[in-house]
């Protein structure tokens, strides 16, 4: 345990001193990528530990954005932080048990459909009716604020979000460590197994799909309330594809794989946007990302969590054995 | 003496599409008891292991599980009312240790799922059910070694481990010898003894010699039906049993 230990320590302690460091544009950055990172983590608990690939996670961190600005008083005062910080989460968490209850009938292809499906439904409601303000979406004018934090500040800011992923984390790494997480990983390994073994699967997966959906709508709220704006894309299905990139590039059955895959593809994309970089090019940094993430995909299958392993393996020409845990469970 | 039904299965069939694998099966099992079904390979065995342990439902019949009628129960809840099974193939948890195959096993009798706070690997109580089990089946040496890396007889104990920690009455074992070499096979004839003290056992095997050694009734299927039930000399010396299965004209 003492690799990912001090790993966490050092990925922690980096986020916390880079405002110091960079300058407004880098802060606002990192800001903005700690919280795809909070998105990623939400969806790594479905797809890397429960086997559940959810394909509609952008509804539920849409539900969360678009919370934090209607459930602001009508009065035009501050909303209070931690209120409408939990009344989001409720309101993304109420979506995810609905979601889950039904779309957890179905399994594979079907299930990843379903969720597609249902987050389609929450896009439309939003793009289609005056309720979210149509295309055009709907702005905060009054940021929420408790005690001495004024989220105006973008030090703030910055500090919740900080706290926010950090939090998640060492929520959600515990969790797994817990006899739940164990039976999730059962489930993702062997379900007909922890059937026969007397576990009651369904009940297992809603509540993870339930958590999940909880952290994906904490990350829309802290997204809504850092730009105080929100719009439908929030809940697009491109959303939900780039976050399954990113635990993907990451490195599935990871907390820290869905960390580092936020950040990966944050920073390439930002890399291939850059006209300082690619000059004309750079606007089909679609493209180039695209190829970009093949490449990533190819030369490491098990995310960049593994990439030490894989470069120790190559270098010492042995198969390791923990590398092959994943070839492991294809046994199953 | 009179022992304890356990487990009963009463007029058990189950149709695919026109065909019947198994056909109006009964079959009940008691304490202290290992009841062998044997039949060749197609014969229903194994459908008939599906249907008492609720894997899917029965077309017709029904299943008593301690006095109880089970036959709506999801298998998850028969599992925890004290109905354990093994596979005729391996599965296990392969990326999983011995020692956590056993021990998630366990926790199905005693799901903490709210506490998440606790470590599971640190729970006593299933911690200490995994490393009895797996030492009872001969894995004590191997607890920390990856599943998967296991020989292939070493699962099989394995499979007999997962099912023992949870704490089972019944014990439902679909082919535990295939595949184990003689040493194994002797091994695990001496533990299903001790077992069977305590237990209900239905053992689906073909390796006659074992069955013949350890079962108290056999049961013989054919195509889905039952031939013959019986003790092993009954059976041995039952002429349908003799033209159908043991190959004598």
């Amino acid at each position: 345990m003492r690799h990912p230990t001090s790993f966490v320590l050092i990925f922690f302690g980096l986020l916390a001193l880079w405002p110091v460091m960079s300058g407004s544009y880098g802060a606002d950055l990192v800001a903005k990528i700690m919280i795809y990172a909070l998105l990623a983590l939400s969806l790594e608990l479905l797809v890397g530990s429960t086997g559940l690939v959810c394909f509609g996670q952008a509804a539920f961190f849409g539900i969360g954005a678009y919370a934090a600005i209607l459930l602001s008083p009508i009065d035009g005062s501050a909303p209070s932080l931690w209120l409408s910080l939990l009344s989001a989460i409720a309101l993304a968490s109420v979506y995810a048990l609905a979601v889950g209850a039904l779309s957890l009938r179905t399994q594979g292809v079907y299930f990843i459909m379903v969720t597609l499906a249902f987050s389609q439904m929450a896009y439309y409601v939003v793009h289609d009716t005056p309720l979210g303000g149509g295309t055009d979406g709907i702005y905060m004018y009054v940021k929420p604020t408790w005690g001495w934090v004024d989220l105006d500040k973008p030090a703030h800011m910055y500090g919740l979000i900080w706290l926010s992923l950090l939090m998640g984390f060492l929520f959600f790494s515990q969790l797994l460590r817990s006899p739940f997480g164990r039976a999730l990983a059962g489930i993702r390994v062997n379900e007909q197994r922890m059937k026969a073994t007397g576990f009651s699967v369904y009940p297992y997966k809603l509540a993870a799909f339930t958590l999940s959906g909880a952290m994906a709508g904490w990350a829309g709220y802290l997204f809504a309330i850092k730009d105080g704006f929100v719009n439908p894309e929030l809940l697009s299905w491109h959303l939900s594809g780039a976050v399954l990139v990113m635990i993907i590039l990451g490195g599935l059955g990871h907390m820290r794989g869905a960390l580092l895959g936020a950040f990966a593809f944050a920073l390439l994309q930002e890399l291939f946007q850059s006209e300082a970089v690619f000059g004309n090019y750079a606007k089909h940094w679609h493209l180039s990302l695209g190829l970009a993430i093949m490449a990533c995909v190819a030369f490491m299958p098990h995310g960049l969590v593994a990439l030490p392993a894989q470069l120790r393996e190559r270098l010492s020409g042995r198969k390791n054995h923990k590398a092959s845990a994943a070839a492991l469970e294809e046994q199953a | 003496m009179t022992r304890d039904v356990l487990l009963q299965g009463i007029n058990l069939t189950r149709r695919w599409g026109g065909l019947v694998a198994v056909n109006n099966v009964s079959i009940s099992l008691k304490r202290g008891q290992v009841h062998a079904v044997i039949g060749t390979n197609g014969a229903g065995k194994s459908t008939l292991i599906n249907l008492l342990s609720g894997e899917f439902p029965p077309s017709s019949g029904q299943v008593e599980l301690l006095g109880q009628g089970v036959s709506h129960w999801a298998q998850s809840r028969r599992a925890r009312a004290g109905l354990g099974r093994s596979y005729q193939r391996n599965t296990i948890f392969p990326s999983f240790t011995v020692l956590e195959n056993c021990r998630l096993s366990a926790q199905a009798q005693h799901q903490q799922a709210w506490a998440f706070w606790r470590s599971a690997e640190r729970d006593a109580t299933t911690r200490s059910i995994a490393l009895d089990v797996a030492t009872r089946v001969g894995l004590g040496d191997s607890l920390d070694c990856q599943a998967g890396f296991l020989s292939h007889g070493q699962k099989r104990q394995l499979e007999i481990a997962m099912c023992l920690a949870t704490a089972p009455q019944v014990l439902l074992l679909d082919e535990p010898l295939a595949g184990m070499g003689a040493e194994e096979t002797e091994r695990m004839l001496t533990l299903l003894q001790e077992l069977k003290q305590d237990h209900a056992i239905l053992l689906v095997e073909h390796d006659m010699d074992a069955v013949f050694r350890i079962a108290d009734l056999i049961t013989v299927m054919v195509n889905g039906l039952v031939i013959a039930t019986g003790t092993p000399d009954e059976v041995r010396n039952n002429s349908d049993v003799r033209t159908a299965y043991l190959g004598d004209h």
